[in-house]
């Protein structure tokens, strides 16, 4: 019983995480109807820098944190600028390979030397990882972190999105970009602000997947970039909720999985889910047979 | 007030609007009125900046308003109402007319605006928590009509206003786009219900297949042979 309360915080932490990830594509969806491919390599971005910033650059982890969610938005809002803004109101699948484009940019251009190189990084903790026994279940330090760090910007986020006046703009620009602009709504800001909260939310993820599984590399946004994406389209692309939802349940699956039946199955498992979802039930356990937006 | 002086309009290849020109004066009601197709939606998306002009010059209040963007518009008091209503299904009633004064910083002009929507549609005050998408059509076009007016326009544009509407609420919306104009907003009318529209209207202008063909004052038009025979449904 213990091991099973043990696995469910151990899927609670994956999933967590993986919900920072598909809150940016569902976002991005909601707003501008494009599967941002390469966000899972801006989750990478992220956990590179905020490597670099407790360990090269001496920062406090928190400030770490930080400071790669502010240069990964502004890397998600430059992606958004170049590669998809031209593109904007082009067929969907143009916008779709440029996605997939920048996505490889993003990973051999990072794998070069004078950037991250192309060999795996262990990261040195910034901190060291203590357990606490609680009524027999065990759980770390880093557990509580990613919690409370992740719940806080998941109910900043819902709230920037349902109260602010930039998150009014943002769901109208999600109805429909010309009844935004007869508003008066800026779109274009409109839309690089939430690419840049999408990303920034990478980031975080980025670097609380690095502290909680101590090993970087280039390449290492696909999986979780591809199962976030799942827990996206589980949950209802489009909808904040529904992916918060869908990256639970995804972290649970997976966790479970590895637990009780085997780890080499975890990923087998994932795709299994989408490919399921998308039979089933297109549009997500939340979503609408129409589906709705942000 | 609004002077559109030889704009052209293309979509691709497709010459919708071709070298139009009309104005219209502070205090007028103007309509556009035309058959399907005619280039009416186009143009007045050519005013609000939705979509580029090829040639021509649009200008609001004396200022050249042709390579601005939508929001610099809007926050100028040009203020389009869109054909189809475009009403948020998502957003409850409230949020909607809120919505439309996304520009505006006075919070309690805001909510002095929004009781005058509510005195001027109560139907809209009594499903103020509803959702958008569960209005019926009359109603989301009073809702469509009352988040222009949050804006505080102007000079307003409305594109068929009475699209989808029975000949009751077709009469009660231009009863209140008459009032609305009384009370000091200029408006700019598209319909292809001409003879509502020409009752209301000071001036008309009548377009075909992207071209003025004609225009003049209201009451003119309402007696001219070739109006009576094409668009007010009587055998010339
Ligand atoms: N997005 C578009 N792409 C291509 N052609 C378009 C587009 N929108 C309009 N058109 C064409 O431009 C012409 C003018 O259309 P517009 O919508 O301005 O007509 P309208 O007078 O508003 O007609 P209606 O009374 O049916 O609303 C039409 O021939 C139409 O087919
Ligand atoms: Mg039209």
């Amino acid at each position: 019983m213990d091991y099973f309360m043990e696995q469910v915080i151990n899927g609670l932490q994956l999933g967590l995480v993986y919900a920072l990830i598909a809150l940016g594509y569902t976002m991005v969806y909601g707003i501008v109807k494009l599967i941002n491919f390469a966000h899972g390599d801006v989750f990478m971005v992220g956990a590179f820098i905020g490597y670099f910033g407790f360990s090269s650059w001496g920062l406090p982890w928190p400030l770490a944190i930080l400071v790669s969610a502010l240069c990964c938005a502004c890397l998600g809002m430059l992606i958004e600028r170049i590669a998809y803004r031209p593109l904007r109101y082009a067929t969907r699948i143009v916008a779709l390979i440029s996605a997939i484009g920048v996505s490889f940019f993003l990973e051999y251009f990072c794998s070069l030397k004078f950037m991250f190189g192309p060999n795996y990084r262990v990261v040195q903790r910034p901190f060291d990882e203590v357990y606490w026994s609680i009524g027999g279940v065990t759980i770390s330090n880093i557990q509580v972190l990613i919690f409370c760090t992740a719940v806080c910007m998941l109910v900043g986020l819902q709230y920037l999105v349902m109260r602010t006046k930039m998150g009014a703009a943002m769901r109208t620009v999600s109805f429909d970009h010309d009844t935004a602009r007869l508003m008066g709504v800026n779109v274009d800001r409109t839309i690089s602000f939430t690419f840049g909260i999408g990303a920034a939310l990478a980031a975080v993820g980025g670097v609380l997947y690095a502290i909680a599984y101590p090993q970087i590399w280039t390449f290492m946004g696909i999986m979780p970039g591809l199962k976030a994406f799942t827990a996206a389209v589980l949950g209802g692309i489009g909808l904040i909720p529904g992916a918060m939802l869908g990256a639970l349940i995804m972290g649970q699956a997976e966790v479970m999985t590895a637990a009780f039946i085997s780890s080499q199955l975890r990923d087998a498992i994932a795709f299994s889910i989408l490919i399921l979802v998308l039979l089933v039930r297109p549009c997500g356990i939340l979503g609408k047979t129409q589906p709705e937006k942000v | 007030m609004l002077t559109v002086r030889n704009i052209s309009v293309y979509y691709g290849a497709i010459n919708a609007v071709q070298d139009i020109s009309f104005e219209v004066k502070e205090g007028e009601v103007v309509t556009l009125i035309g058959a399907n197709g005619a280039g009416k939606s186009t143009s007045l998306r050519t005013i609000s900046s939705l979509i580029k002009a090829k040639s021509g010059e649009i200008t609001f209040e004396d200022k050249n308003i042709t390579t601005l963007k939508p929001h610099q518009i809007v926050a100028m008091g040009l203020i389009h109402v869109p054909e189809g209503r475009k009403i948020i299904g998502s957003f409850t009633v409230r949020d909607n007319l809120k919505m439309g004064a996304f520009l505006r910083k006075d919070k309690a002009g805001i909510l002095e605006s929004m009781e005058e929507v509510f005195t001027r549609f109560p139907r809209l005050k009594e499903r103020e928590k509803q959702l958008g998408g569960t209005l019926s059509g009359g109603e989301q076009q009073m809702l469509a009509i009352g988040r222009g007016l949050m804006a505080k326009p102007r000079l307003l544009l409305l594109d068929e206003p009475s699209m989808g509407l029975s000949p009751i609420l077709t009469e009660e919306i231009f009863e209140i786009i008459r009032t609305i104009n009384q009370k000091g907003t200029t408006i700019l009318l598209v319909e292809q219900n001409a003879y509502m529209a020409l009752q209301v209207a000071h001036r008309a202008y009548v377009l075909e297949t992207g071209r003025v063909v004609m225009s003049g004052d209201s009451n003119v038009l309402k007696d001219d042979k070739r109006i009576r025979a094409a668009y007010l449904g009587e055998i010339a």
